[in-house]
């Protein structure tokens, strides 16, 4: 008899390994009956996986570390013995912001550094001219969506908590509040920028490969108690899910997977299989972007989770002020992570990446992450005067 | 023998949604006390407060984007003696709103996206009074499965006494019951009118083609769906089907 497993997942394409491990077999050639359930917040996710009515979720890799160490809600230990995805995100911009940051660049806007500079002054002027800050969608409090876009404003000299407003939207509505002029741009998975493109209301800016070359996106995460008790289980669901995300590299099946995932989002075939290609639309007038690194589910070692991904993200919630910073928290961070599951599961040594930054995450500003010297690395960043880390309202 | 008419069922439940709509309206207009007494079997947890004078002065927030629902809990909370209730259904602009009211409690539908934008409030610095999740007692673990089941999820502000958040919580959850095991019985009555649609068509086309009685026919379709092993409307589903193909 097969084993019955529920398991919660975001509509959004990096959801591919898990959808096709489902959808094209691979979970009941494990002997596992998994139903999946597609839900519409983080926070439903997070709290039905805490509660046990999932026995595994797709989740955003922040919320898992998040969870465990007890930032911004109720401890739950998780742990994540499989990474879903890594990169996927964009930056999508109105076509207005997009004209703004081209008139005042003073290079390349392909480069992430001269849009920030950009943006910058566009803020300056703004706050001289005693107009209303521009405003930022990103999907979670704990996200690469917001660690991401402040990571880059901060490039440019922006302070993201004083200088503009980064407000929390469900993805679906991010594409609407652009169109209406509430947001002026924002950070988000796939399909939603390629959505706003399609749309004609927004332009994409930057991948955001282009920010961070290799960023933990989201994680299989499960419950570590659960985990202790069905170990054989847990073994059975890695090794489905890591034969689906090989599947769903190879372009070969990329029609199959393409069909499986857009059934499961509820998208059109064709923006599914354009993201995992890594060749998007940026723009109505038809101009594309190509990027080998804009999500990666199943090469490169992108499976196997890296603590030195899981120290980053603990990283970007000191940096931004989620949670103070202690040698503790930061094991603990690394220790939701768990590539011993991953290899015990598999039971063969995975080869290294060869197309890793050195330091694991290749940021385009700023010094090599050293997962040892969290302060250290924080140093290098401006400081800034100790207040509460700041989202804002949409109006 | 025939199965019950649906569409007398359906009249019936649509009936009560109905009355008890107008019953709130007409109650708010006398200022009686009133409605959801359909409820009273499926929810059973109206009673008063012991705490009542102190609940008088709580706020709570219902942000659900089913106005009947919304309407039902909010009728709920009043009787049960929670007299400051407001209700939100457009969910947009939705900080600002829950700033501007300032609620104790906000109950919000576990189907609403804006969960996630919800959250971001346990991170301002703005916050006017700073929420906690009300998922933040371990102990309480039954309670919150609860809740979760019925689909509803409640944030607190900080220092509230649980006892108080509990009776709020349990009303909320048997009134979300309620809602839902409605909301089943209707589906499952529409379904049925469907089906009868289908049935009845079938009945016409095999009355005319072989000359059969009303009750004949459908004895006839009934036969058919036993000895294949299918549900009659399958059976009349290509009866229908087939006259189509034959006109």
């Amino acid at each position: 008899m097969s084993t019955r497993l529920r398991i919660g997942f975001i509509p959004l394409v990096d959801a591919a390994a898990l959808i096709a491990a489902v959808d094209c077999g691979f979970t009941a050639a494990e002997g596992l009956d998994v139903s999946l359930v597609r839900e519409v917040s983080w926070s439903n996710v997070r709290d039905k996986l805490n509660i046990g009515l999932f026995d595994a979720a797709h989740m955003l890799s922040p919320v898992a570390i998040a969870s465990s160490l007890g930032v911004g809600h109720l401890r739950v230990p998780l742990i994540a013995p499989f990474n879903l995805g890594l990169n996927g995100n964009a930056i999508t911009v109105s076509e207005p912001l997009y004209a703004a940051i081209l008139a005042h660049a003073d290079g390349d806007i392909g480069d992430p550094a001269v849009s920030a500079r950009a943006l910058a002054r566009i803020v300056a002027e703004r706050k001289a001219a005693g107009e209303e800050q521009l405003t930022f969608g990103v999907t979670f409090p704990f996200s690469n969506h917001n660690y991401q876009i402040r990571f880059w404003m901060a490039v440019g000299g922006i302070d993201p908590d004083e200088d503009v407003r980064l407000a929390v939207l469900p993805p679906p509505y991010m594409v609407e509040s652009l169109q209406g002029g509430q947001i002026d741009g924002y950070c988000v998975g796939a399909p939603w920028n390629s959505v706003a493109v399609g749309q004609g209301v927004g332009r994409i800016l930057h991948f955001g490969c282009a920010i961070m070359a290799r960023a933990s996106e989201k994680v299989l995460a499960v419950p570590e108690r659960w985990a202790d008790k069905n170990r054989d289980t847990l073994n059975a669901l890695l090794r489905a899910l890591a034969s689906a995300a090989a599947f769903v590299e190879d372009a070969g099946n990329r029609a199959d997977v393409a069909r499986a995932v857009a059934a499961r989002l509820d998208v059109a075939d064709g923006i599914v299989a354009r993201t995992l290609a890594g060749d998007l639309q940026i723009a109505a007038d038809g101009a594309t972007r190509t990027s080998e690194r804009y999500l990666m589910i199943g090469r490169d070692g992108a499976s196997r989770p890296d603590p030195v991904q899981a120290a980053w993200i603990y990283a970007q919630m000191v940096r931004w002020r989620q949670t103070p910073f202690s040698e503790a928290l930061l094991h603990d961070a690394r220790a939701v992570f768990r590539p011993d599951l991953y290899d015990a599961a598999l039971g063969e040594p995975v080869p290294a990446a060869d197309h890793a930054p050195p330091d694991g995450i290749g940021c385009f500003a700023g010094p090599d992450f050293d997962p040892n010297d969290v302060p250290g690395h924080l140093a290098a960043w401006p400081k800034r005067p100790a207040v509460r880390p700041r989202l804002s309202v949409v109006r | 023998m025939r199965p019950p008419n649906p569409l007398k069922r359906r009249e019936f439940l649509t009936g009560r949604v109905e009355r008890d709509l107008l019953a709130q309206k007409q109650a708010r207009a006398t200022g009686l006390r009133s409605v959801s007494e359909f409820l009273k079997d499926a929810a059973g947890t109206g009673a008063p407060s012991a705490d009542g004078a102190r609940d008088a002065s709580l706020k709570i927030l219902i942000v659900d984007e089913s106005p009947i629902r919304a309407a039902i809990l909010a009728d709920g909370l009043r009787e049960a003696g929670f007299l400051l209730v407001e209700r939100l259904a457009e969910t947009r602009n939705l900080l600002d709103r829950i700033y501007a009211i300032d609620p104790d409690v906000i109950l919000i539908d576990l189907e609403n996206p804006n969960r996630d934008t919800l959250e971001q409030m346990f991170q301002m610095s703005r916050a006017v009074r700073r929420p906690v999740a009300m998922f933040v007692d371990h102990s309480d673990r039954a309670s919150i499965q609860a809740a979760v089941d019925a689909g509803v999820s409640a944030y607190i502000v900080g220092g509230l006494r649980k006892e108080r958040i509990t009776s709020i919580l349990d009303l909320c959850i048997s009134r979300f019951n309620a809602f839902s095991r409605l909301q089943a019985e209707l589906e499952t009555a529409k379904g049925a009118l469907e089906e009868r649609k289908v049935i009845d068509r079938a009945k016409g086309v095999l009355m005319k083609a072989k000359g059969l009685s009303e009750e004949g026919a459908y004895a006839l379709l009934r036969k058919t769906a036993m000895n294949e092993n299918k549900k009659i409307v399958d059976i009349a589903q290509s009866v229908v089907t087939a006259a189509e193909l034959f006109k």
